[in-house]
């Protein structure tokens, strides 16, 4: 492999992915930001007020590391699942497929694409945020490290999803019906604490519950779960995603007749 | 439009074929068998024309070389790179301009040549001097900021040969490139192409024009059914057309087909007049058996879609010569 040509390659798309999730910001970075701030308000400052306080801290204060993933994790998925799909879709993807970049290459700049995207909605939902309470970073590598991991983890998952995605309908049927529920039932708006031990023992099967704590230990000091075991989890994902898109590409599933 | 030099001598080893097909089959999913072992050389600096009807594999052959495609079976190599063993150094040889149009449309000209520049490795300062050099060679640097969409259907194929060229390939696929295009910019875009090839790029190019292939190609290969029937010299195919149709319009009405000996005639409407006659035979016999005849032409047009003709002839060659094996 020419790593020098693929680093310039990957270089390319990550300026062309910015540049198109910029250009398209009222598609990519407002929506999200104006869906949180409704969270914010409705969840944690009318309906949070009648809670109280949940491990020790403000509703408000809770959710927000929860909302912040949330935002990172659906934009990041987002972003790859509709730049690839589009790519194929208007036959552009071709530019790539001719060219001699690697697989793997183009795995890298779309992720990259999907962790700039995710960031960068999660860097104004915080600021949305701080409107509303009060966060003090208990460890900031922790944070840092589970918002980029669990970001590339669903950017991998969107990349699949548009390899086998062939009409607009297919890159909206796992988000809707399997990224949300897991979302919403991975801890960002409660603490597994509060289930019966069955339940709580079901939460632990959803990947998203470990992202969710692990980024809210980073932030507030406070998890459900071991903090080691979620780093295992994620990095395990990142790996088994990475695997798999490049075993699809280099077959060519979804991309070559 | 004039095409900047694109290669130096240097690039080019004489002493490997630019593309090199040995047994090539491809068969789709459906069971359709699109290719049925095809064998093909292209010299280095050729300008070379792969004729076929549709749906003869002409676009697959292209698929398969360019990597959009899986093969079934066979060989092939760009430039002495296998592509199954050296796919990366394969691909940075080859530029493709595809039949359909496959641009980002939301992006703008110059991003879109700037990107698959960056794609082959161009560092950024680079991308952005040899996109200047394609869009204004092609005439499309005025435009460099509007998205594609915006652009006309000929200004899109233009823009689909300068992000082919942008890396100076040294072999440039052109997938029937002036579809669509004017009579005008079909032209222009010739004499680009025939200065590219002159400055060194092999070229290969598939189209429905038997005139274009004729104006710029010194080979030919026609591919019926997912087979080579023909893989000759541009002129020795031509000579296997015997025959032309003139259409001829006249000044009066007539009412019936003149008798023209040595000439088969016939009436399209009372004002236009068919004549079939052998490319031997010279054109002065023709206007001297009208003259005798006392019928005015005022003009006068080639009839026959000679690519159609060719096509025609050359299967039935083939089924005739199948068929006498077979009865042998």
């Amino acid at each position: 492999m020419n790593l020098g040509l693929n680093a310039v390659a990957i270089r390319t798309l990550i300026h062309k992915e910015t540049v198109r999730i910029l250009r398209i910001w009222v598609q990519t970075i407002v929506p999200p930001a104006i869906t949180m701030t409704l969270y914010f308000i409705i969840f944690g400052n009318l309906i949070g007020r009648r809670i109280g306080t949940m491990d020790g801290f403000d509703y408000m204060q809770y959710i927000a590391p929860g909302l912040i993933m949330m935002s990172v994790i659906t934009n990041s998925y987002g972003n790859v699942v509709s730049s690839f799909f589009g790519a194929k879709f208007g036959r552009h993807v071709e530019e790539m497929l001719v060219s001699p970049m690697s697989n793997a290459a183009i795995i890298v700049g779309h992720v990259a694409g999907g962790v700039i995207r995710g960031l960068l909605v999660g860097g104004l939902v915080t600021i949305i945020a701080l409107f509303f309470t009060r966060l003090e970073v208990a460890h900031p590598l922790i944070m840092l490290s589970m918002v980029v991991l669990s970001s590339i983890v669903f950017s991998l998952m969107g990349f699949i999803n548009a390899i086998y995605a062939k009409k607009f309908d297919d890159i909206s049927l796992i988000p809707t019906f399997i990224l949300t529920p897991l979302t919403y039932l991975g801890g960002v708006f409660y603490s597994i604490s509060l289930l019966p031990e069955f339940w709580q023992s079901v939460s632990k099967a959803n990947p998203i519950l470990y992202m969710v704590n692990a980024f809210r230990y980073g932030i507030l000091g406070t998890s459900d779960i071991s903090i080691g075991y979620a780093y295992a989890i994620v990095i395990f994902f990142v790996v088994a995603l990475f695997t798999a898109c490049l075993m699809l590409l280099n077959r060519g599933v979804g991309i070559r007749e | 439009m004039s095409a900047p030099s694109t290669q130096s001598p240097e690039n080019t080893d004489i002493n490997v074929a630019a593309l090199s097909i040995k047994s090539l089959q491809k068969t789709y999913k459906n069971g359709q068998q699109a290719l049925k072992g095809i064998d093909l050389t292209v010299d280095v600096g050729e300008f070379y024309a792969l004729l076929g009807p549709n749906g003869a594999g002409k676009t697959t052959a292209i698929g398969i070389i360019t990597s959009l495609v899986n093969k079934s079976a066979g060989e092939v190599s760009v430039f002495g790179h296998d592509l199954d063993r050296e796919l990366e150094a394969a691909k940075a040889c080859i530029g493709l301009v595809p039949q359909e149009v496959n641009l980002n449309q939301w992006e703008s000209v110059g991003n879109i040549v700037m990107t698959q520049a960056g794609y082959y490795g161009l560092p950024r300062k680079l991308a952005r001097e040899r996109a200047e050099k394609y869009l204004r060679a092609l005439r499309l640097w005025d435009r460099r900021d509007e998205p594609a969409r915006n652009l006309s259907g000929g200004m899109k194929r233009r823009l689909m040969i300068a992000r082919a060229l942008v890396h100076e390939p040294k072999l440039l696929i052109l997938d029937e490139p002036t579809a669509g295009v004017d009579i005008e910019i079909r032209r222009s875009m010739w004499d680009f192409l025939r200065d590219i090839n002159n400055a060194g790029t092999t070229i290969i190019l598939t189209t429905h024009y038997l005139e274009e292939a004729e104006s710029l190609c010194r080979r030919v290969a026609i591919i019926d059914e997912g087979r080579i029937i023909e893989d000759a010299s541009m002129a020795s195919v031509l000579r296997k057309l015997q025959r032309e149709v003139f259409v001829l319009s006249l000044s009066e009405p007539v009412a019936a087909a003149p008798e023209l000996e040595g000439f088969e005639t016939s009436l399209r409407n009372e004002l236009e007049l068919e004549v079939a006659m052998d490319r031997e035979r010279n054109l002065n016999d023709l206007f001297r058996a009208l003259e005798s005849t006392g019928l005015n032409v005022v003009s006068m047009r080639n009839k026959s879609n000679r690519l159609e003709e060719l096509f025609m002839r050359l299967v039935e060659n083939k089924q005739s010569g199948s068929a006498g094996e077979a009865a042998s």
